[in-house]
């Protein structure tokens, strides 16, 4: 029983990293843009199906294919946002958002479903394949490669957040549109680069949620951004810290609820949001009183 | 209202009135006359899922149109209606004619489901509050698959009805027609009333509406559970009529997203929007459904209509058509009057009749 927990809590740390660096770019698309992209679930699994056709049809390894695959899904988000978030405007926009994102979504599916047919696949390679001994039970190595990327992505986005030019006039939208374009921020330019960030992490996520989750289908988006949604309500909308913090306790909780019934662990994922909420509408980081209306 | 000549502007108002009345009824009368005209089973069950829908969208206008707060979790209310005439069906061993007593049975359960369910998630605001209502749903999804009660995967089956198989939908018909006609009339007098002003105070700004003596959460909380009422009464009539409920099917986000986009194509927040919607997209989504034999490209056209409409009506059919005429009218009138900056006032109060 305590070796089961103890296998539980690590296998949710490293695979909440991974959910971490995708809820991180749904959590920063919040945040500058207001919008909350509903397709990321699905973009998640469109970057798994780049990976999947480049390591298939081209033999490229599922890592050195992500060199091509985040420039890809990078420009898919900027095409995104340019043709389906930049027109939306007026009071309902934050509505009207989520239900355009979802039909992205639904269009997205329809395509994945009419190239790769609805049978799941899985992504292989060695790492996939053979496992490593860490601290006593073995563990596939694309856990700790696919855990290690995400830390270092994370790292990367912190740096350019908070050390770079961009990332300044980032945050400046985040506080303040009105007052960023007052002093001559292009927020257009930033919303688009930032939606595409957000979206270029998901062929990260894709890859190593299709190598780990064991077998995926385009339905599987469904599953993930729920996942998503409710690691990123949990921590507070716009917060990065706490949509990492979120992700680990949330995939952590999901896992050892697992060892006693694989069925209700999911249950228990979104009954911990809304217990958390009752008590803390903002969620566990969220600003209170911040953009409620 | 602060138009050039007042008694014109009443007028107008009047004679707008008349023509949504009269053009109301002749709609109901060709629905109703509808079944008996066009007899194919085929065409009769569209009609079936329409008028589901008519209702289902009116009952989703009456909470998230009126008050702002989106609900993505209404199939919560729309399955648990549906389970619980199967559940009871099935447990009292009731047959034939006899499980229509039941319907009122889905609505009240779905009602009091709403109450705890509202008590939290109305607790917080816009995405949260969509989000919130999303991760409900998907915890009713899961306990209907992992409940024993409930028949798991298998779901439950309705009773067999022994009707003549030829107008075998006629019933289903009349009963979706009226609960569709009772719900578009509630929301219409809620609309008028002092309860859906405190409704549409709470859209516009809740802080402020609750400044000035509205209970916020009281109105909110009667509004979700009068949706839900509708909603499950709806559940239960659609589970009969499909005559099996599965937890992915009673429970389903495709129920959930349609409601919504049918009234955000029609109009959020008006009273004839979510009829309009529904009486254009469901038919529509059938056609493409049955024309394209690939499933997927059927769902691609789908969404791309989807899209097209939030990108070219945003705000819907209905307030969009209906600014344009006020604007064309006062123009005219305002030539007329040879006033035309008298005219362009009231336009611009006509045409903000829901400010955005």
């Amino acid at each position: 029983m305590g070796r089961q927990i103890y296998e539980a809590v690590v296998d949710g740390i490293l695979v909440g990293g991974v959910y971490g660096l995708m809820a991180v770019g749904l959590t920063l698309i919040f945040g500058v843009l207001d919008i909350i992209n509903i397709a990321q679930g699905i973009l998640v699994i469109l970057g798994a199906y780049l990976s999947y056709a480049l390591s298939v049809h081209l033999h490229i390894d599922l890592f050195l294919g992500l060199l091509l695959t985040v420039p890809a899904m990078f420009v898919i988000g900027v095409a995104i946002y340019w043709a389906f978030m930049r027109p939306l405007r007026g009071r309902e926009r934050t509505s009207m958002s989520l239900l355009a994102s979802y039909a992205v979504a639904i269009i997205i599916e329809g395509i994945l479903y009419w190239i790769f047919s609805p049978n799941y696949v899985q992504l292989n390679a060695w790492y996939v394949i053979s496992s490593v001994r860490v601290f006593g039970f073995y563990l596939p190595y694309i856990y700790l490669f696919g855990f290690a990327l995400a830390v270092a992505l994370v790292v990367v986005l912190y740096m350019i957040l908070y050390r770079t030019r961009f990332g300044r006039s980032v945050r400046a939208t985040m506080q303040d549109q009105t007052a960023s374009r007052l002093i001559g921020i292009d927020v257009n330019r930033v919303a688009a680069v930032t939606f595409g960030i957000g979206v270029a992490v998901t062929a990260v996520g894709g890859m190593v949620y299709g190598a780990t989750s064991g077998g995926f289908n385009p339905n599987s988006g469904y599953d993930l951004i729920s996942r998503l949604l409710a690691i990123i309500i949990l921590g507070g909308l716009g917060s990065i810290g706490g949509a990492l913090a979120a992700a680990v306790f949330m995939i952590t909780l999901e896992s050892l609820v697992s060892i006693w019934s694989p069925n209700w662990a999911i249950v228990v994922f979104y009954a911990a949001l809304v217990l958390v909420l009752t008590v803390r509408p903002s969620g566990l980081f969220g600003r209170q009183g911040v953009r409620l209306q | 209202m602060t138009g050039p000549d007042p008694v014109t502007a009443t007028g107008l108002l009047r004679r707008a009135a008349a023509w949504r009345g009269g053009g109301a009824l002749v709609l109901l009368a060709a629905v109703a006359l509808f079944p008996l005209v066009f007899t194919n089973a085929l065409v009769t069950t569209i009609g079936v899922d329409t008028l589901i829908f008519v209702a289902a969208a009116a009952a989703w206008n009456i909470f998230s149109g009126y008050s702002g707060y989106i609900s993505l979790g209404h199939a919560v209310f729309f399955g648990s209606g549906a389970y619980t005439v199967g559940i009871a069906a099935r447990d009292w061993q009731l047959t034939g004619n006899s499980v229509f007593a039941l319907l009122p049975l889905a609505a009240v359960v779905a009602a009091v489901v709403a109450v705890p369910f509202g008590l939290v998630a109305l607790r917080v605001r816009r995405h949260t509050f969509v989000v919130v209502t999303i991760a409900v749903f998907f915890i009713f999804q899961l306990m209907a698959f992992n409940f024993s009660f409930t028949g798991g995967t298998t779901g439950v089956s309705s009773p067999f009805l022994a009707w003549n198989p030829g107008t075998y939908n006629d019933p289903f018909y009349y009963l979706a027609l009226a609960i569709g006609v009772g719900t578009v009339g509630l929301s219409w007098l809620i609309r008028g009333s002092r309860f859906g002003l405190q409704l549409r105070a709470i859209r516009d700004d809740e802080d402020r509406a609750r400044g000035l003596g509205v209970r916020t959460m009281r109105v909110k909380l009667a509004a979700f559970v009068i949706s839900a009422f509708v909603t499950g009464l709806l559940g239960g009539l659609w589970f009969y009529f499909i005559s099996q409920v599965l937890p992915q099917s009673g429970f389903d986000p495709q129920f959930d997203l349609s409601v919504a986009l049918i009234a955000f194509f029609g109009g959020l927040g008006t009273v004839s929007g979510p009829v309009l919607g529904a009486l254009v997209l469901i038919p529509a989504q059938q056609y493409l459904t049955e024309q394209f034999t690939n499933d997927y490209l059927s769902q691609i056209v789908l969404g791309s209509l989807f899209l097209g409409v939030i990108l070219l009506l945003p705000r819907g059919v209905i307030p969009t058509s209906s600014e344009k005429i006020t604007s064309w009218r006062a123009r005219r009138s305002g030539r007329l009057a040879a006033a035309g900056a008298a005219g362009g006032a009231a336009a611009g109060a006509a045409g903000r009749e829901d400010p955005r």
